[in-house]
Order: structure tokens, then C-alpha cells, then sequence
């Protein structure tokens, strides 16, 4: 069994040592830095720990100022809170003035669970990726998630990092180096190519593994950095293996499905299928049943990937 | 006291008169019990949930609908009802045992808190489950739904009451101080708002976390009828709800003092239990406690 581990525990560690590491960095949280792991900055450095209560919106704007003023912000809350709730002041505060502030938004996706439509995330990667200064950031695991937090923080202009609730696969080991804007190849292949984030990652990374067995050689790529995409390992795809198919923990609107497809569409056309959720709301239940509901699995994606290859053959 | 069946029938059969389950002081007290021994079943069962602000709003959700609310159960959507508004909708489970025990839907339907298909949801969720009449999760908004029910009220010259239910945390968000601005200013006094004051939210005391007091003193500046009392306590949280809904001209806020997992001894005033279940242990003395 590979080790688990949720993407914000390791976003909650990273920060600690990146404020070892840079004294402007501060934290905002706003009465949930016992599931965002804020806390854990909040013990090691009280002083430079801003405790909104609850009140997202007077945090965003809030760690505007700061950034206007030389600090490197993170805030952090729900992602459903930090990109529905804040819209406006992200757009107002941070990304027309193009200031310096990251904002962590954790329970992303469904995976949230339980919880229901309220705080399942779909909505949130589109959301930011139409803020046009941000910087918009999905990591796979928990050791990408450390090196994204150092990207972040030490790159000028606004972040968005979306991070998740439950524990998942560690696909990386630490000798991993995470480049901002290049998709990793985590599997290559000449017959399609699954272009996937966050925990859909190693769901491709499986349905590869279950399509080799039919002979199908299948690349996947981690498109960890949603805005900016990295453009050349698209078209490179696409002109490679000539069948895309992407999946993500979002709905299909908007969010990677979306921006890949005008990439390929504009630069080089080739069949594609998409993996996420259909214009609807996601309702309470445990976080594998909803996706397996919502069709976010690797038997899924393997059977687009086979269906996507024949429209590609009878063209 | 008398089972669920007999006290549906002390409801009147023709809906357009006032519909009113109408407990004693010592039948509402049970009542109270009961629904918190559910809330602890449910949220064990659903391995999540949120039992601290659940339990702390016990006493107040059963005077609300055994007592105060003319609602009829087997009409959830009849015009005239009066409306409660779980603004704080973490404390859902409450709400649903409530609505059970008033046959709402069968209590067995409990047991389903939380699950994939059920209409129970984590949060309440107005087009699934009946006798809910909010969608909610995120705070700070029910205030303001409620309001917008109100004046509906007013133009259609209907007599209901509107009620909506608080988080002292919740208060932190600035959309309730907008409208508690506009409450005031467009009279609106079809409504009551009830702040569960249970002094902690979830990274822990409101007074660490954001300071809020002096509380009665904000909603008086905000030009609202401000009221203080236990809300454990159904000899004050009655006269509270008759006095609320007399008084016209202005809005009225009942600041309830509460005890955030009232009824539990290791979940009161534990900041722990405001979103995490029991384990067996757990609530094998919790159910024990609540006997
Ligand atoms: C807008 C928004 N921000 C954050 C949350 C996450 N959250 C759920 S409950 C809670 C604390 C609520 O405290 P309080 O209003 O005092 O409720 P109670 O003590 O009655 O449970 C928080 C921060 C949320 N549901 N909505
Ligand atoms: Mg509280």
C-alpha cells in the first residue's frame, strides 16, 4: 500500500517552514485553521497569525492590504468560501492591482464529502482561473503540494492553490522538482494522452495501467498548473497521440476540460472526451461513493480513453 | 408524554386555522431530551456531523415547533405557516429531529443523516427535505432569507411569524450586521431573530476568536428589540417568543445564552466536539446521560 496523505496537512507543514524561511510571510485563516492546518503556522509563529473569525471576506481584502504593503499573505478557508464567497474582493483587491497574495483554498472538490452541495468545491478552478492575474494551482499529492506552497510563495503576483480534505496517494518522492507551468509526464504513451490533476491523477495513472493490459499505451500528463496551462506539452500530446482526454474534480465547465480543449481545438484538433461533473450539484454521501456517482474513477476514464481511440480510428 | 401520534392530533384539521402542537412545560423538557438523544444517534451513525451546536440549540428548536409555530406537518408548504430558518445549517440534525418527531417524515428516516440519496443532508437542503425552509451551510446568509420571507408575508397580508436561528460565530459575518441594518429600517417586525449564544465556534471561544460582546448592545445600536435569556430554559425561552412576536415596529433579537453540547458532559463546552462525531464509547454514555 502506497502512503496517504491529505493535500492540506501538507499545505498546513509547508507553511511553517516557508515562514522559517521568509519572516514576511503571514497566515490569515478565517475560524477553520483546525481543518485548513493553519493552525500549525498559528503555534510556531502567533505573531505573524491573523485570525479573521468568520468573516472571508474582510480576510481577503485584508491580506490585500498586507500584500500592498510587503507581506506575503496566505489566507486560507474552504475552497467553496475563499472562491464563491470573496469573489468580488479577489477581483478588486488582488487581481486588478496585481498584488501579492496567496489563498489556499482546502476541502476542494467533493471529496469534502458528507457534508453536501454547500461545501462540495466545483466551481472554484473556473472561478479563479477568470481572476486574469492568478496564478492557479492543483496539486496532485502531498509532496507536490510542499514544493507548490514554496513556488507560490516565493513568486510575486496572486496565487490560487486548491488543496483536499482527505488523505490521498503519495505518487511523488522527494526528489521530485515541481516546475510552476510544465506538466509532469507521469506515464508515456503513443495512443492517447489523460491530462489530469489533483486526485485525479492517480486515477489516470491506474486507468493507464488497466488500458496496458489491453495493449493501449496511454500517456498521462499531471497538468498540476491549471493557469498558466503549459501549452507545448498539449499540443505536443495532441499531435503525438492524437486522442486527449482530461479529468478533474470539477465541474466540466470552466476548469481543465475547458482549457485544455481550446488549446487543442485552436492549436492542434484531435478527438477528445472529458472526466468531471455535469452541470449538477453534488449531494451528502461518503467521498469514493460520490465519485464513483459522478463517474470520477479509473474505470471511467479507461473506458473514454477506449471510446475516444475509435473516433480517432473511424476519422 | 403522549406519543408522536397523539400529539399530531391535537392539530386541526382544516389547515387555514392556526395548526399548533401545543406540549406542556414538562412534555416540551422530554421532547428537548428525545430530540437530543437523536441528534446523538444520527451524527454517530453518519460518523460526521456537528453535535456541539446542535445540542446547544435543543431547547429552542423543540419550544419552536412543539409549542410557538403554527406549522402543519402534513402540509409542509401551506401559505399561512409560520417559518423557522436554520441559518446555522451545521446544526441540521436538530432541525431533522425535530421535523421527525412532528411526522414531518417517519423517524426511522434519521438513521439516514448524511448518506448518498438520503434527503437528509449534511447541511439542510430546502427542495429535498420537507418542512425545511432554507438551503444552508454557508453562514450568514438565513438572516437575510428571512427577511426576504417577511416581506413577502407583508405584501400578501399573511399573518405568519418568521423565526431564524443564529450562530453567535455566525455573527462575525458581515452580511448579518446588513441585515440587521435593513431589519430595523423597513420595520420589519413579522420577524425574530434567536442568536444561539454559546460563546464558542469552531477554532474556539468567539472571545479568542473574534470578540463579539457587548452583543445586546450591538443589535440595540442596530435599532432592534433586544431580549436575554437561557436558552435551556423553557419557562424563558416561551415568554421570550410571546414577547418577540408582540412587540411591533422594530425586528426582535432573543440573544439566547446556551451551553454549546448542553445535555452531554464531555461535549459541553468542548470546542472538539462542534464537528466530529462520537465513537461507540462515546455515545453509549452520551445516550446514557440523556436517558
Ligand atoms: C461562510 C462560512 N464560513 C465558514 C464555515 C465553516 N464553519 C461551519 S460551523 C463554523 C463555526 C460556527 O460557529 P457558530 O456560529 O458559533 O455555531 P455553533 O457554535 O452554534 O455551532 C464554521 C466556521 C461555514 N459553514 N460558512
Ligand atoms: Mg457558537
Amino acid at each position: 500500500m502506497a502512503a496517504e496523505k491529505s493535500t492540506r496537512e501538507a499545505f498546513g507543514e509547508a507553511l511553517v517552514e516557508l515562514g522559517k524561511e521568509n519572516p514576511n510571510v503571514v497566515a490569515l485563516d478565517a475560524d477553520l485553521s483546525r481543518s485548513t492546518m493553519t493552525k500549525l503556522f498559528a503555534r510556531q509563529f502567533p505573531d505573524r497569525f491573523i485570525q479573521c473569525g468568520l468573516g472571508e471576506q474582510n480576510m481577503i481584502s485584508i491580506a490585500a492590504g498586507m500584500a500592498a504593503t510587503g507581506k506575503i499573505p496566505f489566507a486560507s478557508t474552504f475552497a467553496v468560501f475563499a472562491s464563491c464567497r470573496c469573489f468580488d474582493q479577489l477581483r478588486i483587491c488582488i487581481s486588478q492591482p496585481n498584488l501579492n497574495a496567496k489563498i489556499a483554498g482546502t476541502h476542494g472538490g467533493i471529496t469534502v464529502g458528507e457534508d453536501g452541495a454547500s461545501h462540495h468545491a466545483i466551481e472554484d478552478l473556473a472561478l479563479f482561473c477568470s481572476l486574469t492575474a492568478f496564478t492557479v494551482v492543483v496539486p496532485a499529492d502531498a509532496i507536490e503540494t510542499k514544493q507548490a506552497i514554496k513556488a507560490a510563495g516565493n513568486t510575486d503576483g496572486p496565487f490560487y492553490l486548491r488543496l483536499g480534505r482527505p488523505a490521498v496517494p503519495v505518487l511523488y518522492t522527494e526528489d521530485y522538482r515541481f516546475q510552476l507551468g510544465k506538466a509532469v509526464t507521469m506515464r508515456d504513451g503513443k495512443d492517447a494522452t489523460v491530462i489530469a490533476n489533483g486526485i485525479m491523477v492517480s486515477r489516470a495513472i491506474e486507468a493507464a495501467k488497466q488500458l496496458a493490459t489491453q495493449g493501449i499505451d496511454c500517456r498521462v500528463l499531471n497538468m498540476h498548473t491549471l493557469k498558466p496551462l503549459d501549452e507545448d506539452a498539449i499540443i505536443q500530446a495532441a499531435s503525438q497521440t492524437g486522442v486527449i482526454i482530461t479529468a478533474e474534480e470539477h465541474l466540466l465547465h470552466g476548469g481543465l476540460g475547458s482549457r485544455v480543449a481550446q488549446v487543442v481545438v485552436s492549436e492542434k484538433p484531435v478527438p477528445m472526451a472529458f472526466i468531471g461533473i455535469k452541470d449538477v450539484y453534488t449531494k451528502s454521501g461518503k467521498p469514493e461513493e460520490l465519485l464513483q456517482q459522478r463517474g470520477l474513477t479509473a474505470e471511467a476514464i479507461a473506458s473514454a480513453v477506449m471510446a475516444t481511440i475509435a473516433k480517432k480510428q473511424s476519422k | 408524554m403522549s406519543k408522536n401520534t397523539s400529539t399530531r392530533s391535537n392539530l386541526p384539521n382544516n389547515p387555514s386555522t392556526p395548526a399548533r402542537f401545543d406540549l406542556s412545560h414538562s412534555e416540551l423538557k422530554y421532547t428537548a431530551k428525545k430530540l437530543r438523544r437523536h441528534v446523538i444517534t444520527m451524527i454517530a451513525k453518519a460518523g460526521s456531523g456537528h453535535p456541539g451546536g446542535s445540542l446547544s440549540a435543543a431547547d429552542i428548536v423543540t419550544t419552536l415547533y412543539f409549542k410557538a409555530l403554527h406549522h402543519d406537518p402534513k402540509n409542509p408548504h401551506w401559505p399561512d405557516r409560520d417559518r423557522f430558518v436554520l441559518s446555522k445549517g451545521h446544526a441540521a440534525p436538530i432541525l431533522y429531529a425535530a421535523l421527525a418527531e412532528c411526522s414531518y417524515f417517519p423517524v426511522s428516516e434519521l438513521a439516514t443523516l448524511r448518506k448518498l440519496g438520503s434527503r437528509l443532508q449534511g447541511h439542510t437542503d430546502m427542495r429535498l427535505t420537507p418542512g425545511v425552509e432554507m438551503s444552508s451551510g454557508s453562514l450568514g446568509q438565513g438572516l437575510s432569507f428571512g427577511i426576504g420571507i417577511a416581506l413577502a408575508g407583508k405584501m400578501d397580508t399573511r399573518n405568519y411569524h418568521v423565526y431564524v436561528l443564529l450562530g453567535d460565530g455566525e455573527c462575525d459575518e458581515g452580511q448579518v450586521w446588513e441585515a440587521a441594518m435593513f431589519a430595523a429600517h423597513h420595520n420589519v417586525d413579522n420577524l425574530t431573530a434567536i442568536v444561539d449564544h454559546n460563546m464558542l465556534q469552531l477554532d474556539g471561544r468567539c472571545c479568542d476568536i473574534m470578540g463579539l460582546e457587548p452583543l445586546a448592545d450591538k443589535w440595540k445600536s442596530f435599532n432592534w428589540h433586544v431580549l436575554e435569556i437561557d436558552g435551556h430554559d423553557i419557562s424563558q425561552i416561551l415568554p421570550a417568543l410571546d414577547k418577540a412576536k408582540a412587540t411591533k415596529g422594530k425586528p426582535t433579537v432573543i440573544i439566547a445564552n446556551t451551553i454549546k453540547g448542553k445535555g452531554v458532559s464531555f461535549m459541553e463546552n468542548n470546542v472538539d466536539f462542534h464537528g466530529k462525531a462520537p465513537n461507540a464509547q462515546e455515545t453509549e454514555t452520551a445516550l446514557k446521560e440523556l436517558e
